[in-house]
């Protein structure tokens, strides 16, 4: 009974992560059609975040404030959010593998922070907004380099 | 390298004392000895001197009793030489054999294969009860150092064979030993983006492995009570990353505290009674410590930073910790107390993972430094700084201890976009910077934690 749970959780997981990879570059570049066709993702899914809106924000080695240059991103989040006031979501703070272990889950956590804090700051109500840190342990980009470091140094905006 | 090591000293002193004097059948001992007196230890003296050591195959009155009296001296010769301190004598070149020497050793037998120590034993087996009896021998003056009989379940032959070999490891070194011991740790398994991690637990050689928790949810950083039995580790059970203890008896877990951020980081204090942790809040992470027996937590450090990793002095009396609040990652150390916190590393790069030796001499830590990772101790006032391993991906060193081996795991790195090549093992390696060997585990592993003397 748990192992079947725990399977079901993992396969949520890797369909969540082929999401994610496929799509990060519109993303990234916010390509924001918010129109739906009847083919498109359910509004204020998951799918719809990250089709969008774009579910995730960089951040720079060993930095934890948000760039200016991702700023966009969080505040069309918080537009997003306010158009669904019944989604509750959590933001993960990563971090890339170039750290400790220890240090990293910090690191990680005061990332997420920063990313919430804006959110917020936008009007996304704090209540509605938690946090988790996964340090360097789950890294979005497989590779070791610096262009798969830059993709793993990330706060990414999880529908719950 | 060279340098002074007081405790090094001290325990050399000891030795003295056991062989008595001058009468120095080792001729290593007296050597070593010299250096005492000298005032100063060469520790890579170890590298091109192990002791060589003969370890027949214990004599047994049956096919079982002889069976495990194999076992049994196989375990022991394989500790010894895993050390790097000593030299098992190539069993081919033995001339008497094992039942004979059992009986009564003929030292010039073992002289002529140049072996200095000789170790012999009988094993005897009554239903489920294994009898072992062993004696120690210095080959040159012909005398018996130690005989000693033990007695367990045969199941627990392995045991008696660590004994063993911590009382060969005392008799010849003067210094305690450490196979008596287990290794708590991470095991990965999966891919790398949705691994898979367990705790799991194995004795220092990589032996009776077994996992202690079912992968249901992530676990890291697992650290031994003093007494053992109760390991504190980061949990992410119903997704809340938090420091819980685990009992190795029972199984039981038990979140520790109530905090609202993430726990992490947890280390017990040398006296066993409370639990050093870092805790998140806000743009920080600062560090308490929380007591076993009321439960109540205790701000030590506020403001300013990520202060992670804290680790108690041996003596209880100080905190070594990791802090970034001077702008980058660097160690630093405060009395228990939370007062007269000050930096002690000044290197280059960033420092990381502190742990401080059993031995109160050392101070082992993680370095990145230039896109390298590195394994070095420094003293506790932050001088003497030395790397012993260096490598692409490298951390979260942990003593062995008698603080005379260190163990720490080890990472490669992706080959592609795939993650193909990468892997994450453990090491363990001399605080002299000798002897780097891989522990071998069924899975990846990372985040090791030795714990102490097991009897």
């Amino acid at each position: 009974m748990l192992n079947t749970k725990v399977m079901t959780a993992f396969a949520a997981l890797a369909l969540l992560a082929a999401c994610g990879s496929s799509t990060a570059d519109n993303a990234a570049t916010g390509a924001g059609a918010a129109s739906n066709t009847s083919a498109g993702p359910r509004p204020g899914s998951q799918e719809d975040l990250v089709a969008n809106v774009g579910d995730r924000v960089y951040f720079d080695t060993d930095e934890s404030s948000v760039r200016a240059d991702q700023r966009p991103v969080l505040e069309r989040q918080a537009a997003w959010l306010a158009r669904y006031p019944q989604v509750t979501v959590q933001v993960e703070g990563h971090a890339d593998e170039r750290g400790t272990r220890e240090y990293n889950l910090a690191l990680g956590q005061r990332r997420a922070n920063s990313a919430r804090d804006v959110l917020v700051a936008n009007g996304a109500a704090g209540a509605r907004i938690s946090t988790i840190s996964y340090g360097k342990d789950r890294p979005a980009a497989l590779g070791s380099t610096d262009d798969a470091w830059a993709q793993n140094r990330r706060a990414v905006t999880v529908v719950r | 390298m060279t340098w002074k090591d007081e405790a090094a000293i001290r325990q050399l002193s000891r030795r003295a004392a056991i062989f008595g004097g001058a009468a120095l059948g080792l001729p290593l001992i007296g050597a070593r000895a010299t250096f005492a007196q000298s005032s100063v230890v060469d520790i890579t003296k170890a590298r091109t001197d192990p002791i060589p050591i003969a370890v027949p195959n214990f004599a047994g009155g049956s096919d079982e009793a002889q069976r495990l009296g194999q076992n049994i001296a196989g375990v022991i010769q394989t500790n010894l030489r895993n050390s790097g301190l000593f030299r098992p004598v190539d069993r081919a070149a033995y001339i008497q054999t094992a039942e004979a020497a059992a009986q009564t050793p003929r030292f010039q037998d073992w002289r002529v294969i140049g072996a200095q120590a000789l170790t012999t034993g009988r094993a005897e087996v009554s239903g489920d009860r294994l009898r072992v009896e062993f004696r120690l021998w210095d080959v040159l003056p012909e005398t018996q150092i130690q005989g000693t009989a033990f007695t367990a379940p045969a199941g627990n032959w392995r045991r008696i064979a660590h004994l063993i070999s911590d009382v060969i490891y005392e008799r010849l070194l003067g210094e305690k030993g450490y196979f008596d011991t287990r290794v708590v740790y991470v095991a990965e398994t999966g891919p790398r983006d949705r691994r898979t991690r367990r705790l799991a637990i194995m004795d220092q050689d990589g032996e009776n492995q077994r996992y202690l928790t079912d992968g249901s949810f992530a676990a890291l950083t697992p650290r031994f009570h003093p007494n053992a039995q109760q390991i504190a580790f980061m949990s992410y059970a119903r997704n809340e990353p938090r420091v819980y203890l685990f009992n190795l008896d029972s199984g039981r877990q038990e979140v520790l505290g109530t905090f609202q951020g993430m726990t992490l980081s947890p280390r017990f204090s040398p006296d066993g009674r409370s639990v050093v942790l870092s805790s998140t809040r806000g743009n920080d992470a600062n560090i308490y410590v929380v007591d076993l027996g009321s439960r109540r937590e205790r701000q030590l450090t506020s403001g300013g930073g990520l202060d992670v990793s804290p680790c108690y002095s041996p003596d209880g009396s100080q905190i070594v910790f990791n802090s970034d609040r001077g702008g980058d990652q660097q160690l630093y150390v405060m009395d228990a107390g939370g007062g007269g916190v000050r930096r002690i590393s000044f290197g280059r790069g960033r420092y990381a993972t502190p742990v401080w030796s059993p031995r109160g001499d050392l101070i082992a830590f993680t370095r990145i430094s230039g896109g390298q990772f590195a394994i070095g101790v420094m003293r506790p006032d932050g001088s003497g700084e030395r790397i012993l391993s260096e490598g692409w991906g490298m951390e979260g060193p942990t003593f062995a201890p008698n603080g005379r081996v260190m163990m720490y795991f080890r990472e490669t790195p992706a080959r592609d976009a795939r993650g193909s090549g990468f892997s994450s093992r453990l090491s363990s390696i001399d605080i002299a910077g000798f002897n780097e060997r891989q522990i071998v585990t069924p899975t990846d592993a990372s985040d090791p934690a030795w714990s102490p003397l097991l009897a």
